[in-house]
């Protein structure tokens, strides 16, 4: 059997009549950090399979890991950047299990010792309003390979002839983002979901500790959620819905798990506690392997490696050196500029905050940089079938002058 | 010519080598003709690269006539246990899970080796991934003790003390999780050396358990393994748990020999009952030796030794069942498919591949290691054992404040006979009751031969441990009681081995 049955669900209103949602996310960054988190491997995305392994990342006997001290350095910085308290004592965990794509059959991750924990990040709404979801911790670990089922129908490895397995992202340095659970969002839980995605990849970003590519998988999303009937406090049983990697998934991912979630309840039965598929074009979720109690990955403190001990006024220096938050920067730009609050929306939702930040900073006037990019360059953009920021960015790349859409990178705007 | 360059010492060679008497690729060539005599019998190879030490042999010999200034120990042959990764050689770890598997890659042991001019004679023989105490858990079935065939060359590193006490190197690597480099020592009559944890790189080397394992240097004297302590101990950033400090002056404190002021601790715990008659004499005469040397003695007690066997047994299954995971028949060794099965899953044949390449010593600490880590056993099974180790590291501390040096035997009884103790796992872990405490506490030890048990002629080991970082302290007092007990024999011991070219040929 290649495609489970898609199962009940009942309409999102009545959904959340009857029930409140209860939502934690774990957000899997991958750091843009140049080698692995053990090794000295390049981490460049897209390689030739298996050109970017070494005996340690590719866990052969007798290989020894050794951190990767920038990986630890963004570890922190997002950690700091999240409001969370930073460990100054920590050791990292070996979570055993087997998989064919996890060279030494355990995952070098942190257990109950993470680098970072107790923090939050406050999300801006649609309306303007704020939700603070607060962030349970942030843990380094190790990505593992990729593995390619081939033969089948649905790239699954089910009803595949062989699999094909690259090492190269084996031992890329994750950070791995788990919140608490949010409880009390109601209807409104998954656009808040999407925003603290959102809001979490733009930290990310101006932190410059990862590409936070949704689509290449160097940020992932799970989602975790269960359903309570309303008015109560003991939390229902959840399901916890892999890899959902883009903005409006994740969105989506949410309302479709209420809906279903809310069927099994309101018909009497009781919801799984398993893993689950998101199939972004059909846009429901399909059920992965049961998570049970029995799953054991027996951690222990990982004997390779010494304790991480990050000396208080490095943290401190750290602290001082990150960015201005996204959110605080957006308010300072909208008071300078003096753009209403639709046009300065328009201008972040399609990211041409540091275009006009870089065209002002040219001598340009606020409403004339803010026209000339989301007017004619984006007509022409758009027809070309690019955002602008992209649009603009490739003739930048590019020494030689020529015509045509070179020329938009360098061209003044008009006051 | 020949019987003389294997049985010189690698000091003596070096200095041969140095002033051009010999050449590298004759001292390396008697060795391995050596071998061809001998190791029929006593099995301390799983693999004999001729070709390999010779061309390094070569290689040294050009070098110095060309002039260059050399490392000391350069052109003295070498012998490597099998659990450190070798480019271009077999790496079995006495494994059928690794037959055949070539690693493409030098440990650091091995790439230190290399660089001093030492030419590699061989892989040896060992029990299954370090678990043992006999080479009996080897799947290459077992090495056998130079001083008597029919027993146990003790173990893990059994052919690395075979390999010296038959005279077939003068140098082999060794590694000790449990006591694995002084107990072969010890029941062969040679010398072995566990430095401090973190002394060694262990990159290369294939785990058994990382908080416990530790590579160290095997020779038939103390000033030999001082000489190859230098060439494999210091920093290497592969290792994050290696040591970032200068190597402790192992060689001038092996040549000096001093243990005048010394005070010696003997152990109450590691003493007495439960040790051979002749085991406990040998030890007795080698503490008068040692006061006659100049040193104090004094007695101390380190009551949680008692737990260390129990502690070892929980912690070692633990780290192994998790370090042997990665053999998994997906990228280098044994593949197995299962019988019965056309399209078998990826698990299938992990299954099936490990059901056949691991012997039973193995699987049974998998099992007992997968277990002691399982939810709802962790705290009282790994995380008691930690708090053990804890306790015997202050019981460390506490006897090092009034003792300078601790001493014991090294192992209870002299070399059991093969297949004594094959059945009852018990009796083989007891044999590591004294040498255990060191690989808990991380501290170095060393064993030395203490003269031959009376009531069966066979060696004795006297154990010497000091704190971390200490190491010369070893090789001082091992040095010092080595010059009394070869004045009061007027040979090495090993010079009363039994002539195994006699013994091959009868067996012939």
């Amino acid at each position: 059997m290649t495609q489970a049955t898609t199962e009940a669900t009942v309409p999102y209103e009545e959904a959340l009549a009857a029930y409140d949602p209860v939502l934690g996310l774990e957000v899997h960054v991958e750091l843009n950090t140049a080698t692995k988190m053990f090794c000295g491997c390049a981490t460049t995305f897209g390689a030739q399979p298996n050109s970017q392994v070494c005996p340690v990342c590719l866990g052969l006997p007798g290989a020894l890991p050794v951190v990767n001290e920038k990986g630890v350095e963004s570890a922190i910085r997002i950690g700091l950047a999240l409001n969370c308290e930073i460990a100054p004592w920590c050791r990292f965990a070996r979570k055993n299990y087997f998989y064919p794509d996890m060279p030494k059959n355990f995952q070098t991750s942190q257990y109950d010792e993470p680098i970072a924990f107790d923090g939050h990040l406050d999300v801006e709404l649609d309306d303007g309003t704020t939700y603070r979801v607060l962030i349970e911790r942030a843990h380094m670990e190790e990505d593992t390979g990729k593995s390619t089922h081939v033969g089948g129908a649905t790239g699954r490895i089910h009803g595949a002839t062989h699999s094909l397995v690259d090492y190269n992202r084996a031992g890329i340095p994750l950070i791995e983002i788990v919140t608490k659970p949010m409880v009390g969002a109601g209807e409104r839980a998954p656009e808040i979901a999407r925003a603290y995605v959102a809001t979490l990849r733009d930290l990310l970003a101006a932190l410059g500790v990862s590409d936070v590519r949704m689509e290449q998988g160097s940020m992932r999303c799970d989602v975790n959620l269960s359903l309570m009937p309303t008015g109560a406090d003991r939390f229902g049983t959840r399901s916890e819905t892999k890899n959902v990697n883009s903005l409006r998934s994740v969105e989506r991912a949410v309302r479709f798990e209420i809906q279903r979630h809310a069927a099994i309840l309101a018909s009497g039965g009781s919801v799984t506690q398993e893993t689950r598929h998101w199939h972004e074009d059909t846009g429901i979720t399909t059920s992965g392997r049961e998570k049970s109690d029995a799953e054991d990955y027996r951690y222990f403190p990982e004997p390779d490696l010494v304790p991480i001990a990050p000396a208080a006024d490095w943290v401190e220096r750290l602290r001082e050196s990150l960015p201005e938050p996204p959110a605080a920067r957006r308010r300072r730009l909208q008071g300078e500029w003096g753009y209403a609050d639709l046009e300065m929306r328009d201008v972040v939702n399609a990211g041409l905050l540091d275009l006009i930040e870089e065209t002002v900073a040219a001598g340009a006037s606020p409403a004339g940089a803010r026209k000339w990019w989301s007017g004619e360059i984006a007509r022409r953009a758009n027809a070309d079938g690019r955002d602008v920021p992209a649009y603009a960015a490739a003739p930048r790349r590019d020494p030689r002058p020529c015509g045509g859409v070179g020329v938009v990178g360098h061209q003044r705007p008009t006051q | 010519m020949t019987t003389e360059l294997i049985t010189a010492t690698a000091a003596e060679l070096a200095a041969r080598l140095a002033a051009r008497e010999i050449s590298s690729v004759e001292v390396t060539q008697a060795h391995l003709d050596r071998t061809a005599a001998v190791d029929g019998a006593v099995h301390s190879y799983l693999h004999v690269d001729a070709e390999g030490a010779l061309a390094s042999a070569r290689a040294v010999d050009r070098r110095r006539a060309a002039g260059e200034s050399m490392p000391t120990l350069a052109g003295v042959p070498i012998a490597v246990k099998d659990v450190m990764t070798t480019a271009g050689l077999p790496t079995t770890c006495g494994s059928r899970i690794l037959q055949g598997w070539i690693p493409p890659y030098d440990s650091t042991v091995v790439a230190r080796l290399k660089a001093a001019g030492l030419p590699i004679l061989g892989k040896t023989n060992m029990d299954e991934f370090a678990m043992g105490s006999s080479t009996e858990h080897s799947a290459y079935g077992p090495s056998r003790n130079p001083w008597d065939l029919d027993r146990i060359p003790g173990g893990s590193g059994g052919g690395s003390s075979s390999v010296l006490a038959s005279f077939q190197a003068p140098l082999a690597t060794g590694t000790d999780t449990g006591g694995s480099i002084r107990q072969p020592a010890a029941v062969t009559g040679t010398v072995g050396t566990k430095p401090t944890y973190g002394g060694v790189s262990r990159y290369g080397l294939v785990a058994l358990a990382s908080s416990l394992d530790q590579a160290g240097p095997c020779a038939r004297t103390v000033l030999d393994t001082a000489l190859l302590h230098e060439v494999m101990a210091g920093h290497d950033p592969m290792d994050s748990t290696s040591i970032d400090a200068p190597v402790p002056a192992v060689v001038e404190a092996a040549r000096r020999a001093d243990v005048a002021g010394m005070r010696i601790g003997i152990v109450r715990e590691l003493t007495g009952e439960g040790f051979q008659a002749g085991v406990q004499q040998r030890f007795d005469e080698a503490v008068r030796h040692l006061v006659d040397a100049g040193a104090q003695v004094v007695e101390v007690s380190c009551p949680s030794f008692v737990y260390a066997l129990a502690a070892y047994y929980l912690i070692l299954p633990s780290e192994a069942s998790s370090n042997l995971a990665k053999f998994d028949a997906m990228r280098y060794g044994l593949r197995v498919l299962p019988a019965g099965d056309d399209d078998p899953s990826a698990e299938q044949v992990m299954a099936a591949t490990r059901e056949a390449g691991f012997g039973d010593e193995v699987k049974r600490r998998i099992i007992l290691g997968t277990y002691a880590l399982s939810s709802g056993y962790y705290d009282a099974y790994y995380g008691s054992a930690q708090k053990v180790r804890r306790l015997i590291s202050d019981d460390f501390a506490a006897a090092f404040a009034s003792a300078d040096v601790l001493v014991s035997p090294t192992a209870p009884t002299t070399a059991f006979k093969l297949g004594d103790k094959l059945d009852d796992p018990m009796a083989m872990y007891l044999n590591d009751i004294a040498t255990i405490p060191a690989n808990l506490a991380g501290v170095p030890g060393m064993s030395v031969p203490s003269g031959l048990a009376p009531e069966d002629g066979l060696p004795v080991g006297l154990q010497i441990l000091a704190p971390a970082m200490q190491d010369q302290r070893l090789y001082a007092v091992g040095a010092a009681l080595e010059a009394r007990l070869q004045a009061a024999w007027g040979a090495p011991l090993l010079a009363s081995a039994p002539d195994l070219t006699a013994a091959t040929a009868k067996g012939a």
